[in-house]
């Protein structure tokens, strides 16, 4: 029943659409013109960057795009393949992607080793040993609507890379073979690294895919967790590997390096609070009372002191400002006091004290000297003021005078 | 040789060489009317007064200021944070500057008012003008040289503004800016504009403006019976008054100084964004803000041209105000009356503008 009304709508296209045959995608025309499931493809395709760039259905799928016969275009002797098992869908993407020739045309600069590095990654291995439940290329980057990275609508854009993953990896019983937790997309919403990504729209800000990679996915192991967050941080990691937590660390099972402290997914702000106190990190290895938890408790207590000593300079400057006081040099100064701040906090990193008392000093010496600045700016504020009233008053006294003076003349005359 | 006889003697030597004798005839026989409007004279003296703060502290600030693009920021910063009362001596210049243009304006308004530009004192009404020009061509390029955020791009936008002048204008911008954009040469060239071009076209101006109100007298409002007034000398009686308010322009310009310092800003950064809200000094909203308002292109006309002649017209009209509202001797007349209404629409559409430019 299905074949005739196909015809019937081809053949109407043709007598009403003059050279519209000759024109269009077959594929295109009858999936449309079908009512049940394979009509989606056809209705999908108008946002997928494929199309965009000029390919159709049968540079995929094969066939004969120009013969308006079914028969004839999704012949097997005209190249058709139809809907690709599963699990050979990388492979069938592969068939473009990972030719340099072919990407050249329409991506000179897009990688070709999608297909490579898959195979290397958790998915790419399971998928090889015959687990079809693991994820392909079309269940990240969509099918018949895939859009271009870049494209902010794309699942794979990195604002929606987290819920992408965790569309399979938030799903208990997805993941309830493979005995893996679900719970990193609910714990990275809580970390700094999703709040500069989806709240101060900082696109650099690392999701799913800068720390575990994306098509060569897995876990980075114990020994590279550093490196994985040094790819941003890259002056932490170099003073971390110099440090005495690194050996100890790299031996610790259940991961390691700079997620001991900070946690993998849910990195959160760091804090003095992380030093000493009650939620001290460093407590989980180092019981009060001992060397290395008083130098934790140093080190939070120089930090500290120099965070209150800028605040205060801030304060001081900005009332000072407020009065119309000019203070533009401190403010530039105590900008270079903030900076001490992140060095004192980025040499923490070595576990030496004495590398960080540095930044700490010169801190601390730019804090006082501001502090000094805004408060001799709002001293000075007063003396003019001061100045004002006592001047104010001498203009009118002579003012007085004056009126005196003529007064007398004008009597006289 | 008796205390009396050696002042005396000092005196006829220097009145041989100076005529201090005639000088002093002048100032014996100099009398101001006196009517419900005297007050109105005090205006040109104030303006005078504050003319003079400015060459004062001007030239105080010529001993630290610097002319380039790499230091004047920095100079500025340097008179305001180092040097003893340079904050005192820099506000006071940026706070004389704004009251001379606002005194400046009401001086002129109250002689349109009052008639006082009728025969014969068509050529004080041109002066004045003149210098009233003169004095918000000081504002314009004095703005430029702290070469601060603000300064830059308002220069840039005034620049452009005179730019669009029919004919000219391209040739005007150039000439203003010393190249395409506005950059170091423009900081110099209005450096030498505000320091010497204007200072010395200025001071020739006013003596002529002062020369010619001795030659013609004051003015009575066109109303008053000219013969039934009584007077006041010059000296010491109206000047020792004028002097009193002097004081209190002074005391005024101390407390603004004092309370609200003139902000420096950020350095002029030519490749940052210009800073949200930017506009011209306040002298300067009602014509901005009216440019705003016109449309891109009215009809076949671009609109900033459109506005540009309709300023021009405006101006030839006041400029040219002794010569057709003055009819009669005394003032009176259906054309004097028109340039009364003319005055008062010019005075509530500057208020207005200015204070829709300034809030808008």
């Amino acid at each position: 029943m299905r074949a005739p009304k196909i015809l019937f709508l081809l053949w109407f296209s043709v007598w009403i659409v003059p050279g519209s045959a000759a024109a269009a995608d077959s594929c295109v025309t009858c999936h449309a013109a079908i009512d049940d499931a394979v009509k989606g493809p056809a209705a999908l395709i108008k946002n997928d960057v494929h199309i965009a760039h000029g390919l159709s259905c049968a540079d995929c799928h094969g066939g004969d795009r120009t013969s308006d016969d079914p028969d004839v275009s999704m012949n097997k002797a005209k190249g058709f393949k139809g809907k690709p098992a599963r699990a050979t869908i990388p492979k069938f993407c592969a068939a473009c992607h990972s030719s340099p020739d072919y990407m050249r045309k329409y991506a000179p600069r897009e990688r070709v080793d999608q297909f490579e590095l898959y195979q290397t990654s958790v998915h790419g291995k399971r998928l090889a040993a015959g687990d079809t439940a693991v994820a392909t290329c079309i269940d990240c980057h969509s099918v018949h609507d895939i859009r271009a990275v870049k494209d902010s609508a794309a699942p794979v854009h990195p604002l929606h890379v987290g819920e992408t993953c965790s569309r399979c990896h938030s799903d208990a019983a997805k993941m309830a073979p493979y005995k893996i937790p679900t719970n990193q997309f609910q714990e990275y919403k809580t970390s700094v690294h999703w709040e500069a990504l989806t709240k101060r729209g900082d696109l650099s800000a690392p999701s799913c895919a800068s720390c575990h990679g994306n098509h060569g996915a897995k876990p980075p192991q114990v020994e590279s967790v550093s490196a994985v967050c040094g790819s941003c941080h890259v002056l932490f990691e170099q003073l971390y590997e110099k440090s005495v937590h690194n050996a100890v660390f790299s031996a610790a099972s259940g991961g390691g390096g700079c997620m001991v402290c900070h946690s993998n997914h849910a990195v959160h702000y760091p804090s003095t609070a992380m030093l000493a106190g009650p939620k001290a990190v460093c407590s989980g290895c180092h019981d009060a009372g001992t060397a290395p938890a008083g130098t934790a408790t140093q080190m939070a207590g120089w930090l500290d002191g120099l965070d209150t000593a800028l605040k205060k300079s801030e304060t001081v400057l900005a009332s000072a400002e407020q009065s119309g006081m000019e203070v533009s040099e401190a403010q530039v100064r105590l900008i270079d006091g903030r900076e001490n701040l992140v060095k004192a906090r980025l040499a923490l990193h070595s576990m030496k004290p004495a590398e960080m008392q540095k930044p700490v000093e010169a801190g601390m010496a730019i804090a006082q000297a501001t502090q000094k600045a805004g408060e001799f700016a709002l001293h000075e504020k007063d003396t003019r003021r001061m100045g004002l009233a006592v001047s104010v008053l001498l203009i009118g006294i002579v003012i007085l005078a004056i009126r005196l003076l003529l007064r007398r003349m004008e009597s006289s005359s | 040789m008796s205390a009396a006889e050696l002042k005396a003697k000092t005196f006829d030597w220097f009145d041989e060489r100076l005529g201090l004798r005639m000088a002093r005839d002048l100032l014996d026989h100099k009398v101001v009317p006196l009517h419900p409007g005297t007050a109105w004279y005090y205006f040109g003296g104030i303006t005078l007064f504050l003319f003079g703060v400015q060459m004062f502290t001007g030239l105080l600030l010529l001993l630290y200021y610097r002319p380039t693009v790499a230091e004047a920021f920095d100079s500025v910063r340097f008179i305001m944070t180092r040097v003893e009362f340079g904050w005192l001596i820099r506000s006071i210049h940026s706070w004389s500057a704004n009251l001379l243009i606002f005194f400046a304006f009401v001086h002129m308004f109250s002689v349109m008012f009052t008639h006082s530009y009728r025969r014969p004192r068509e050529l004080t009404w041109l002066s004045g003008i003149a210098l009233l020009g003169l004095m918000m061509g000081f504002g314009f390029s004095g703005y430029l040289l702290p070469w601060n955020q603000i300064s830059y791009f308002a220069t840039k936008v005034g620049t452009d503004v005179a730019g669009t002048t029919p004919f000219v204008g391209p040739v005007l911008a150039r000439f203003l800016r010393g190249g395409e954009d506005v950059g170091a040469a423009t900081l110099t060239r209005f450096f030498a504009f505000h320091v010497m071009i204007l200072p010395l076209i200025s001071c020739g101006l006013i003596g002529l403006h002062l020369l010619l109100v001795q030659k013609a007298g004051m003015s009575t409002p066109k109303h008053l019976p000219v013969h039934d007034l009584s007077h006041m000398k010059f000296f010491p009686n109206f000047f020792l008054r004028e002097l009193m308010v002097w004081y209190g322009v002074l005391a005024l310009l101390g407390s603004l100084a004092a309370i609200f310092p003139w902000e420096l800003g950020e350095k002029a950064d030519p490749f940052a964004s210009a800073p949200a809200g930017i506009r011209p000094e306040w002298y300067f909203l009602a014509q901005f803000y009216t440019l705003k308002l016109i449309p891109s292109h009215v009809w076949i006309i671009e609109g900033e041209l459109l506005g540009l002649a309709g300023f021009g017209l405006l101006a030839l009209v006041w400029v040219a105000l002794p010569f057709w509202a003055a009819t009669k001797p005394d003032g009176s007349g259906g054309r004097a009356r028109l340039a009364t209404g003319v005055g008062i629409f010019l005075v509530c559409y500057l208020f207005t503008f200015t204070l829709l430019g300034y809030f808008k």
